[in-house]
């Protein structure tokens, strides 16, 4: 008895110390609001200024009216698009940059990673300025230059289309953020030791082989994590859609995704007054929808990563 | 930050005013508008306080965008000026039904304005007015004089003349019949819809009757604008379904279109702006209708908070607004934006004075969306902007852009159901 006392160890009160400042600040702008948003979701305005508790009368609406669902799905498609466009377009070609970049006979490598991570640091809002402006039918620089090289008629006011807006707008995030991947992945590359890489070569495996055989696998977990983020940033998009199209979307809601969707249902919009609870309502779904892939990431994909230790 | 500062200055003026006169007494003026401080300052408050000594005015602008949400934490602290700029609709109604904005229906100079331009600050039955309607904006076509006779045309005054203009222009090939985008949707539904088809819908006539139940946006009067805004689209610039309302006004003022609609408001901006001479025509009316209509769009209107203890100094102020003097002050100083008092006025912009001259000659109405239709899910208004933008786009057909919008409204307003 009297040994189990002596032998118990002390309390580590510094391990609550130095978790508090971040458990208490993440609590207090995270945790505490996203909570708050989940409560909201189960009230509706009642006469005045109460609220009524109606459980999840308002998730019934947002799934089986015909309006509030085709409004949803419609933004949900458009989201999942401007995703998919993300991982075809912005992190291949991100992985391509990145290894041509860690290449060690490309000279002027540093002024070609600063220019190209450069949009990255921009603000949405000179994004999307530059790029309505440069996209113009009327100023923009897009329609001479196409002129220039013979191909004036494929020129199009894409971004007035209903069937080019949204993959244009896509592709304009893919030029702002490509710098991201392309940073994480040639940190990842340049992480590879280089016997692996002598390894290798006394194998015969130099040049694109060894870059498919060998750096590839290893870098797989960033990819991962890339997806991962890229995933999580586009169904959380917003900016970019309202800065370009407005809070409406256009053309005809083609270019809405959830963000935008959101902004309108708890906001308002001109004459339509802000509904905080059916605006609560979308916010949760959009909380769900990531967590469910963000989770089915973790477990079905993450797990199953091999990983390689030098 | 401001309601404290507002706090101070108001006790502040206050003090010095008991220790100087008496029966001095301070309006606070809560308003969005802090684009006219200059104006406030140096015009209207020093004529005001010139005419009425003993009452002092201080105009407190907040931010455009705060405004509404900052005026109802203050009304609800009771912290918010004697006197409240209103914004159009509903969410003034919002105020005077929560007892926050005092019923101004006796006040004398209210039988300056007619039912339409109080119709925005009245209760839904029109018995109660609670703000005094301080400015309107007209809609309309503005013109470039100098394409104009350089291609010897006249200004259109029927549907067909409309167009047998714009054919001339595209015709003769060197500039831009009409300058005008679909990117924002907002102009389509504006400065396109609501523009042009009070001619159709005749004014307040179809206005009612949408409200009442008794005309559906599939019938003719609905449809016909749409038709013809569909028309319209073979006479913009290259590309003008991703032309934003910025690109429409430079293409205008920089003098490559002939034909610009819009509205009054554009007249200060565009006198910056445009070196060649503007003229302005009202929406041309279609063959066989009698009588012409305006969209003559209620837009800002003052009223009196009824937790203030100054309501007799109060009201003195409103029924000073309703007057000559004060609407002549302020039409002239923003030009575009005119008063809706019957009183006489005189401007000074010639353009300014074209626009308000088609009162005279044709009948007033607002905007067809804007009162009651639009206050349930989903937005007659916002999906109206939609709507015309798909017209103009070719994604629609007048007639499916007729039906979506009645789908939308039958959706939840009781007397279309």
């Amino acid at each position: 008895m009297s040994r189990s006392r002596a032998t118990r160890r002390p309390i580590r009160w510094h391990i609550a110390v130095f978790l508090a400042p971040a458990l208490i600040v993440y609590t207090a702008i995270m945790i505490i609001p996203l909570f708050g948003t989940l409560n909201l979701s189960l009230f509706t305005r009642g006469q005045g200024n109460t609220r009524e508790f109606v459980g999840l009368a308002n998730f019934v609406t947002l799934f089986t009216d015909p309006r509030w669902s085709g409004a949803f799905w419609n933004a949900t498609w458009n989201n999942l698009w401007f995703f998919i466009i993300h991982m075809l377009v912005q992190n291949p070609i991100g992985i391509a940059l990145a290894a041509i970049l860690s290449s060690p006979r490309l000279r002027f490598a540093a002024f070609y990673r600063t220019a190209i991570f450069i949009p990255a640091i921009l603000s949405f809002v000179i994004v999307g300025f530059v790029w309505r402006l440069i996209l113009s039918p009327l100023w923009g620089v897009a329609p001479n230059m196409m002129d220039a090289i013979g191909l004036g008629n494929w020129f199009a006011p894409w971004l007035g289309q209903e069937s080019s807006a949204l993959t244009t707008l896509a592709l304009i995030s893919v030029w702002q953020f490509v710098g991201i991947p392309m940073m994480l992945i040639y940190a990842a590359l340049l992480s590879i030791p280089d016997e692996v890489l002598e390894a290798a070569e006394m194998d015969g495996i130099t040049g694109a082989s060894q870059f498919w055989k060998i750096k590839l696998p290893l870098i797989l977990p960033t990819i991962g994590i890339i997806s991962i983020l890229t995933f999580v940033g586009n169904f959380n998009a917003f900016d970019l859609i309202y800065v370009a199209q407005g809070a409406l979307a256009g053309p005809n809601y083609s270019t809405d995704i959830l963000g935008s969707f959101l902004f309108r249902t708890f906001f308002g919009f001109q004459l339509q007054l802000g509904d905080p609870h059916m605006g609560a309502t979308v916010a949760t779904v959009m909380f769900f929808i990531i967590l469910a892939g963000v989770s089915l990431y973790l477990f079905g994909i993450q797990t199953r990563l091999r990983r390689y230790q030098f | 930050m401001t309601i404290r500062k507002t706090l101070s200055l108001t006790t502040a003026f206050a003090l010095c005013a008991t220790g100087v006169f008496a029966q001095d007494v301070t309006l606070t003026i809560e308003s969005w508008r802090n684009d006219d401080i200059t104006i406030w300052r140096n015009q209207i408050i020093p004529a005001f306080e010139a005419a009425h000594p003993g009452i002092r005015l201080d105009f407190q602008p907040t931010a455009p965008a705060q405004y509404n949400s900052a005026l109802n934490s203050k009304l609800d602290a009771g912290t918010a000026g004697d006197i409240v700029t209103c914004r159009a609709f509903d969410a003034s109604l919002q105020l005077f039904e929560r007892g926050q904005l005092s019923d101004l229906t006796d006040l004398p100079g209210m039988a300056n304005y007619s039912d339409v331009a109080k119709s925005a600050w009245s209760t839904d039955d029109g018995s109660q007015t609670f703000c005094v309607p301080l400015a309107s904006v007209i809609h309309g076509f503005i013109y470039n004089v100098d394409i104009f006779n350089e291609l010897g045309l006249e200004v259109p005054a029927t549907e067909d003349e409309f167009f047998a203009v714009l054919d001339a222009i595209q015709e003769e090939g060197s500039y831009i019949p009409m300058a005008m985008g679909i990117n924002d949707q907002w102009e389509a539904a504006t400065m396109g819809f609501a523009n042009i088809g009070v001619n159709f819908w005749r004014g307040e006539e179809g206005r009612a009757a949408l409200i009442a139940g008794e005309s559906r946006l599939t019938d003719e009067e609905w449809v016909a604008p749409f038709r013809q805004l569909a028309r319209w689209s073979q006479y913009l610039g290259r590309g003008y379904e991703s032309q934003s309302y910025p690109d429409s006004q430079n293409l205008f003022t920089l003098g490559r279109a002939a034909i610009y609609p819009s509205g009054s408001w554009e007249i200060a901006g565009f006198r910056e702006q445009a070196d060649f001479e503007m003229g302005a025509f009202p929406p041309p009316v279609p063959a066989g209708t009698e009588g012409c209509y305006i969209s003559d769009h209620t837009d800002m209107g003052i009223g009196l908070n009824a937790a203030s203890p100054n309501q007799e100094a109060g009201r003195i102020f409103l029924d000073w607004l309703t007057g000559a003097e004060a609407s002549t002050l302020f039409a002239n100083a923003i030009p575009g934006f005119f008063p809706l008092s019957s009183a006489e006025v005189t401007l000074d912009d010639p353009l300014a004075e074209e626009f308000l001259s088609w009162r005279g000659q044709c009948e007033s109405t607002i905007r067809p969306f804007h009162q009651i239709v639009s206050r349930g899910t989903p937005n007659l208004s916002n999906e109206s902007w939609t709507a015309s933008a798909n017209v103009m786009r070719g994604t629609w057909t007048p007639e499916e852009a007729g039906e979506a919008l009645q789908a939308g409204l039958s959706s939840w307003y009781a007397p279309h159901q």
